[in-house]
């Protein structure tokens, strides 16, 4: 009997484990669907492009000849317009997200204002594109620059850095907050030494992954007039004459690489398809670039953050 | 009977530090707190027993208006701080000026994720002291009260987070001492600590009463019987009996105090 195997006393164990079987093949096909795509896209993307990817091609303007056209401007003024963007955005929304979980009183405005602000996150973007051409292109008479476009993509990502920003700052303790409003903190102390510091990592991260959104917005920009084709730069930040220093970049006109890039595919002919694909690849690229240095700075602040 | 019931002259405190006087206090509609009238004696220490849910702690916080910090809280009553006599529940007395005066241990250590020498002189940092030798001095005087310094003074700058837990909540109660607070507020300081590192803070807490008046709010029996001069015990939300420890724990007056003391209920 000992060296025999019995039967297992409890035949409903085998029963069980083929919903786990099945469920572990849905599971890795839906995976290999989702990465699967994702890898055959980039994977096309960087086949056709790759060629065109060279020295070139970055420091050159647009040009009617294929081989000739770069994305320079196109880079530029999508680096130009995140700056502005972080510029307005981060504040704006971490301060008004320090705003909300820290300061405001529970009641029904802050309850409406939250959940307008997460409906917001969700809110189409063309729809901000419309918004901003009334206010800042039609009203303010700001033009169709870099400045509206920055302001634009910031009123974009407000709502997300809104959001995360709240997140982390609700996973900080209530322990910590307690321990700082018992030396005798004022709440701005206790957020400002604190709260801050300690949910600075996953703010970053928000900020960064909310940025690498706005960074491939086309909807809101080809809204406000950005223009597809751009043989110059925004004038430079820095002047030779005093005081060195020039905001006339803001109202300069612009493009961005997603609009070069649909600006490219639209066109007929193989080779500006190549320049596209080129184009698409460096984009994905940046927002990787955007990502990576996110994580990076996680990492740098979550080992100074020991619980 | 009578003789049970009468009250004890020797059995209230002089000189006082604080006193409550008709202490209620509520959450929302829910009353935690009936008209609690409790001494706390200076330089000594006074121990708040009771099963869980009898409100020590809320009676506790009530010392440094922690409650103020959450919507819906409401006070009753006073709690009078000697010698000045001034009432720190009035609307007029700012809730920063009452935390300034008092300091407060949690019951899980909670060091901020900061250096060590920073938890200590954080409290010094908030009201404005910037001068490194001040704040030097402060902190290793603060260590030294609390008997950590001779275990971190090669490594202050290192994580606080990396000390075992009864460490961390002796610089919790270093970070409290540096600000040299009228009284420190205990809310069971030593429930998530293993026994030898309970048995080094209740002897540093034998040690710290000669500076400081405490308030210490137990679960453990034994340990207000070990530590405490005075005892208070409290049962939903109502003080049951005050005295002192050596009376209330060999001879209660009260029948509810004995059942609790000798294991009956709680």
């Amino acid at each position: 009997m000992s060296a025999q195997s019995s039967p297992s006393p409890f035949p409903s164990i085998a029963r069980r484990k083929i919903a786990e079987a099945l469920f572990k093949v849905l599971g890795l096909c839906s995976l290999a669907i989702g990465v699967g795509t994702l890898v055959l896209l980039f994977g096309a993307l960087l086949f056709e492009g790759i060629t065109r990817i060279d020295w070139q091609f970055v420091m050159s303007f647009p040009s009617r000849h294929a081989a000739q056209a770069g994305i320079l401007p196109a880079w530029v003024g999508s680096t130009l317009i995140m700056l502005v963007t972080a510029v307005v955005g981060v504040p704006l929304g971490v301060a008004a997200a320090i705003y909300l979980e820290e300061y405001a009183r529970r009641t029904w405005i802050t309850e409406l204002i939250e959940v307008t602000v997460t409906n917001l996150a969700g809110v189409p973007s063309i729809i901000y594109g419309l918004l901003a051409l009334g206010l800042f292109v039609y009203i303010l008479g700001l033009g169709e620059s870099i400045l509206v476009a920055g302001l634009t993509l910031a009123l974009l990502i407000l709502p997300v850095v809104i959001v995360t920003t709240r997140e982390a700052i609700r996973a900080i303790p209530l322990e910590i907050r307690e321990a700082a409003y018992a030396l005798g903190a004022t709440k701005w102390q206790t957020v400002a030494d604190h709260v801050l510091p300690y949910s600075a990592a996953g703010i970053l991260t928000g900020i960064i992954l909310a940025l690498s959104r706005a960074i491939g917005e086309t909807a809101p920009i080809v809204t406000i007039g950005a223009l597809t084709f751009i043989a110059f730069l925004p004038p430079a930040p820095l002047t030779t004459q005093p005081p060195y220093i020039s905001f006339d970049w803001l109202l300069s006109p612009f493009t961005v690489m997603p609009i070069q890039m649909f600006g490219w595919v639209s066109r007929p002919g193989e080779d500006f398809a190549g320049n596209a694909a080129a184009a698409g690849v460096l984009l994905v690229g940046m927002t990787l670039t955007m990502n990576g240095v996110a994580i990076y700075l996680r990492y740098r602040m979550r080992k100074q953050v020991t619980w | 009977m009578d003789l049970i019931e009468s009250p004890r002259a020797q059995d209230w405190p002089k000189p006082l530090k604080a006193e409550t006087r008709g202490l209620s206090f509520s959450y929302g509609s829910r009353l935690a707190l009936k008209n609690l009238s409790i001494p706390v004696a200076e330089y000594q220490i006074t121990a708040l027993i009771g099963p869980s849910g009898c409100g020590k702690s809320t009676f506790l916080r009530c010392f440094n208006r922690m409650h103020d910090l959450y919507a819906g809280n409401r006070y009753e009553g006073e709690i009078l701080l000697y010698p000045d006599s001034r009432n720190i529940l009035a609307s007029e007395v700012d809730p920063i000026e009452v935390r300034m005066r008092l300091a407060m241990v949690f019951q899980k250590p909670n060091p901020f994720p900061k250096s060590i020498y920073e938890n200590v002189a954080y409290g010094l940092r908030v009201r404005g002291t910037t001068e490194r030798q001040v704040l030097d001095e402060k902190v290793e005087q603060a260590l030294r009260s609390a008997a950590l310094w001779e275990e971190v003074k090669d490594r202050l700058l290192a994580r606080a987070t990396s000390l075992s837990g009864g460490q961390q909540q002796r610089l919790c109660i270093a970070r409290a001492l540096a600000t040299d607070p009228e009284m420190l507020l205990l809310d069971e300081p030593t429930s998530a600590l293993d026994p030898i590192a309970t048995a080094s803070i209740e002897e540093l807490l034998l040690d710290l009463k000669r500076g400081v008046t405490i308030l210490i709010v137990t679960h453990n029996m034994q340990q207000a019987a070990r530590v405490s001069d005075w005892t208070a015990f409290m049962y939903l939300g109502e003080l049951v009996e005050f005295g002192l420890t050596k009376h209330l724990f060999t001879t209660p007056s009260k029948k509810q105090t004995e059942d609790y003391i000798t294991g009956r209920f709680g």
